[in-house]
């Protein structure tokens, strides 16, 4: 971290820092503050009254089962999208490596949804898996599938996973790309000439060499879709059918915002505060060098 | 040797592309056919070109319950830009004064900041929003965009790239007399130039694409997104006039995607800087 | 002659335009889109029109739901409009609001603005009242559900299109012909599931769907909507939804665009549809009064009202002139002729007894068909306790609990006894701690 060449001077590296901290204190410590602060009372809608609860909040929080499932749930869709998305960039990434013609332009089409935005995604699903109106969706309607994601819980589920995957992929495709192509190009044709086939260099020599941008794509992948996918969620199901979509981050926004109960959704709050916490502490716990120092 | 083409690439990469581009063909190709006929369940992938005035009608009206189209546009641009400019500008004032001077607290404000890697802001939106108010920034264009460039990812981003500009450089610029400020407009603006154009991207999609936190803090019409627009239209219980929503989704894909198309080297080099 | 003309018009221009820029201006936030927005737009350009001390500025804030948390986040940030519309089922959460809502009570006090409550229709003004009798806020747009019914479809299933079924009994035979007949594309369906297949039918049946009179007598009520005969009738639902006579078409008011598109041939909706029924519908429709069930009561007591009232909100910087201004656009949305508009334009009812006398003298009711049920729905019978309309706080969370519990049944994934069981557990929670909060 250290430099030996520095500027002196103590005004201007305060000026220079005044904004971003001036920031980080009242968008971040103090809504941080705040929300633990909210997470020990209990107050009504309108703000004008409130009563120390203590560790209530909590208490009642994972004495509920409905939160438990939620939480459940969320690693199981964090999971899914990731290994959705993250296997189908890897496979993308590996045909892109190789010396095609178009490789650019194969690039390029795979980059552009990288822009989309998570509730554009659920837009465009919902255009083609829609029930009633979904090209898609009303053929398997037509074809004897019951395909309603508004009424069952397990197909609301897939198209979730499906527009946050979906969108994701690209993202992943840029990262394990690059990752393939620095892999140097003498130990792959060294296996090559050994007599290595395709899928038996990519086991035992590319795949393992992309463990660091594995694991670094998997942390970004989960955070993304615990948090990111709230606006592809919400614009498709509200969580719904019944709770059968409701993610952790969505439940913070439907206690908090619409059912107003402000202590159990600041509760939630902290909860994931920790959680990622835990993750970030993870993530560099293993990269280390690479981020920090 | 003669390389014979490589079908199986060619097949996975098309089928890949045609993953990612048929909903958005799908849209455009609906934006050009008649609601009613898409709401009986007649969406077709063929569009019918005499249709396109939907887009300039689209542009221009204004419904009850939502803006023409061309004003969201604007406030999503705007907070685009500000988004991107914003944060790129703090984050580089944050960056060099943590890498190039030693003061002290420097490590502690260093951490502080860096803190903030930890918290999206689904997470503090509510106590955010009560930040807001009391400031008096609820249902306001400035409301829009300032807690999104809070947090430290870019200034992690140009820590790096700081630390490794060589310590030549800095002791030429020493040497010739050159102040702190001028040392980083510079030398350290423009070797940084290809960072800032990839952060450009990110964060310009960034804000583009927010959904939650301008939903939350604009309850004015006006302030309305682009994003928020489209998902409002959905939401109407009456007739929704789905060729008018679709072609609104492909004027709000089009910016974004313009982007990260035209800086599309950059982007990928300064994304995937650490990979090398 | 012709100078002092001359003077005195720029004298007059002078004295409009200082009159004009005296307004007070206030802020209306509503909920209503389409032909019901057109018809708030009405009221307040007609309001401005007839005085010159107001001008009022009607903004539409998203559907009830939004509308209620952009109020609640707007009054915590000082920022409250004048006047918002808030959905019957945010009564109880606006009557907990203590200062940041001035009922019409304490307005007309203020004031000194009349404000008469009995001028009001019992079933419409009660809901909004305390136990005394004063108003804590203003009747606006009042529904109450009914049946609407395909007329078309119902030929083709071979019924008798002028005969509306008036038991549920009926209704299930109607719908298992109109299957069997494929007459239509969903045999039945309903808009607000939780409001019509279980409050509204607590009512008709005077069935308590809460303790403590629904509410009104206490913060301490129960739900009690799982008992025998509710259980039965969510039953009867499921066993339909089964057999494909009736579709579930989503929470809220997700079914009413299969109810414009006539898709459905028996639907149950909130009578203010009449008024897109009237403009888009392309089919012939006829409205009914809710079925009952005679095996729990041999005549049906009077439904309870839907819709929304306007509530006055506080502000730190409100001046006695605007609360003034409030108070004078109240009196002029209960004036007969104002009320008997908006109810013969939407399908609402009239809110006042002069404004429904208006109507039946002008002869609406003979001219549109069915347009009465809702206002003898609502007025037939004795008020009892159980009929009163509901008070609880958080009902919209509540209602949400009971279409999950509700979808999970129709999926197949509970009983319907487990179903309200689990609802009412849930939602006695949300009671309780919603009495915790309001008592802080």
């Amino acid at each position: 971290m250290d430099r030996r060449t520095v500027f002196n001077g103590r005004l201007l590296p305060a000026i220079l820092l005044l904004p971003q901290l001036l920031l980080t204190l009242f968008f971040f410590y103090w809504p941080a503050g705040d929300a633990v602060w909210s997470s020990l009372i209990s107050e009504d809608a309108f703000g004008q009254g409130w009563v120390f609860v203590g560790l209530d909040n909590f208490s009642e929080l994972f004495a509920d089962p409905l939160y438990l499932q939620s939480i459940v749930r969320t690693v199981f869709f964090c999971l899914a999208v990731s290994v959705l998305a993250m296997s189908i960039a890897l496979g993308l990434a590996v045909f892109a490596d190789r010396s095609i013609a178009g490789r650019g332009i194969y690039r390029t089409l795979l980059i552009w949804p990288y822009a989309i935005a998570p509730a554009m995604s659920a837009v465009l699903f919902l255009f083609v898996l829609n029930p009633r109106i979904g090209l898609l969706g009303r053929w398997l309607n037509h074809h004897g599938i019951a395909w309603d994601y508004t009424l069952n819980g397990t197909q609301a589920m897939l198209m979730v996973i499906a527009a946050s995957a979906w969108k994701q992929v690209s993202y992943n495709f840029i990262f394990f790309l690059a990752g393939l192509q620095s892999i140097p190009r003498a130990v792959t044709e060294a296996a090559r000439m050994d007599g290595a086939k395709g899928w038996h260099r990519f086991r035992t020599i590319s795949f393992p060499l992309l463990a660091p941008t594995t694991f670094f794509l998997l942390v970004v992948n989960v955070v993304y879709a615990a948090f990111d996918t709230f606006g592809t969620i919400y614009a498709l199901t509200q969580g719904g059918p019944g709770k059968d979509t409701e993610t952790l981050v969505i439940k913070v926004f439907r206690d908090g915002v619409i059912n107003q109960d402000i202590g159990s959704s600041s509760a939630q709050s902290v909860v994931l505060m920790a959680g990622v916490i835990a993750i970030t502490a993870i993530q560099f716990r293993f990269m280390g060098r690479k981020t920090v120092s | 040797m003669k390389q014979r083409p490589d079908y199986l690439a060619h097949a996975i990469l098309i089928l890949g592309v045609v993953l990612f581009a048929l909903p958005v063909w799908l849209v455009f190709a609906g934006s050009t056919q008649d609601s009613n006929a898409i709401m009986r369940g007649e969406l077709s992938l063929v569009p019918h070109l005499s249709n396109l005035s939907v887009y300039a009608r689209v542009l221009t009206t204004q419904t009850m319950g939502s803006q023409p189209v061309w004003h969201m546009l604007l406030i999503s641009l705007g907070m685009a830009l500000c988004v991107a400019f914003g944060k790129i500008i703090i984050s580089i004032l944050s960056a060099y004064a943590v890498v190039f001077f030693r003061f002290p607290f420097r490590k502690i404000a260093f951490w502080l900041i860096f803190v903030t890697l930890m918290l999206p802001v689904e997470v503090r939106i509510i106590p955010t929003y009560a930040v807001m108010a009391d400031f008096g920034l609820i249902n306001t264009f400035t409301g829009l965009w300032v807690p999104l460039i809070a947090s430290a990812t870019a200034t992690l981003l140009f820590r790096q790239v700081f630390t490794a500009i060589p310590d030549e450089l800095v002791e030429a610029a020493r040497i010739d007399g050159a102040g702190p400020l001028r040392f980083l407009w510079d030398i350290v603006l423009p070797v940084s130039g290809a960072n800032i154009a990839a952060l450009f991207v990110i964060l310009f999609v960034l804000g583009w694409n927010q959904y939650l936190w301008p939903l939350l803090v604009a309850t004015n019409q006006g302030l309305d997104t682009i994003v928020i627009g489209i998902v409002k239209m959905i939401g109407q219980e009456t007739q929704t006039d789905w060729a008018a929503v679709m072609a609104t989704t492909v004027f709000a894909l089009l910016p974004p995607v313009l982007v990260v198309v035209l800086m599309q080297r950059w982007f990928v080099a300064g994304l995937t800087e650490g990979e090398k | 002659m012709q100078r002092r003309t001359l003077l005195a018009a720029p004298l007059a221009l002078v004295a409009s335009r200082t009159r004009a820029a005296e307004r007070t201006k206030i802020v209306w936030w509503h909920a209503m889109t389409a032909a019901l927005a057109d018809e708030v737009t009405r009221i307040a350009e007609g309001f401005n029109a007839s005085q010159d001390a107001v001008e009022i500025e009607a903004v539409y804030k998203g559907g009830y739901s939004d509308t209620l948390t952009a109020v609640i986040a707007a009054s915590r940030a000082g920022q409250a409009p004048h006047l918002v519309q808030v959905f019957e089922v945010g009564t109880g959460t606006m009557l907990a609001a203590g200062k940041a809502v001035k009922p019409v009570w304490e307005l007309a006090q203020e004031t000194g603005l009349t404000i008469d409550p009995k001028a009001y229709i019992p079933s419409v003004r009660g809901y909004y009242s305390l136990a005394d009798g004063r108003m804590a806020s203003m009747p606006f747009n009042s529904s109450t559900a009914v049946m609407w019914y395909n007329k078309d479809a119902f030929r083709k299933a071979g019924l008798d299109p002028d005969k509306a079924p008036t038991t549920w009994q009926e209704v299930r035979a109607a719908a298992e012909t109109i299957k069997a007949k494929d007459a239509a594309a969903v045999a039945m369906t309903t808009a607000w599931p939780t409001w019509i297949q279980l409050e509204q039918y607590s009512a008709l049946h005077n069935l308590p769907f809460a303790t403590k009179s629904d509410g009104f007598d206490g913060l301490d009520a129960e739900l009690v909507f799982n008992s025998k005969d509710h259980v039965k009738h969510v039953e009867r639902l499921l066993e339909m939804s089964n057999n494909g006579t009736f579709k579930y078409a989503g929470r809220d008011n997700a079914a009413s665009p299969l109810i414009v598109a006539g898709e459905a041939a028996i639907a149950f909706d909130s009578s203010g549809s009449r008024g897109n029924l009237v403009k888009s519908a392309k089919y012939e429709w006829a409205e009914a009064y809710l079925p009952y069930d005679p095996e729990i009561i041999k005549t049906p007591l009077n439904s309870i009202i839907g819709g929304a009232s306007l509530w006055t909100m506080t502000a730190p910087n409100r001046t006695p002139d605007e609360y003034k201004a409030v108070a004078t656009f109240l009196n002029y949305i209960g004036r007969p002729d104002v009320d008997s508009t908006w109810a013969q334009n939407t399908g609402y009812v009239p809110v006042t007894f002069a404004g429904y006398e208006a109507l039946k003298q002008q002869g609406y009711y003979t001219k549109a068909v069915g347009a009465d049920i809702a206002v003898e729905q609502l007025t037939r019978g004795t008020v009892t306790p159980n009929t009163k309309g509901l008070r609880l706080g958080r009902l919209p969370e509540i209602r949400n609990i009971i279409q999950e519990e509700l979808e999970k049944a129709l999926q197949g994934g509970q009983t319907a006894q487990q179903a309200m069981d689990t609802a009412v557990t849930r939602g006695n929670k949300v009671l309780k701690d919603f009495a915790k909060s309001a008592k802080a």
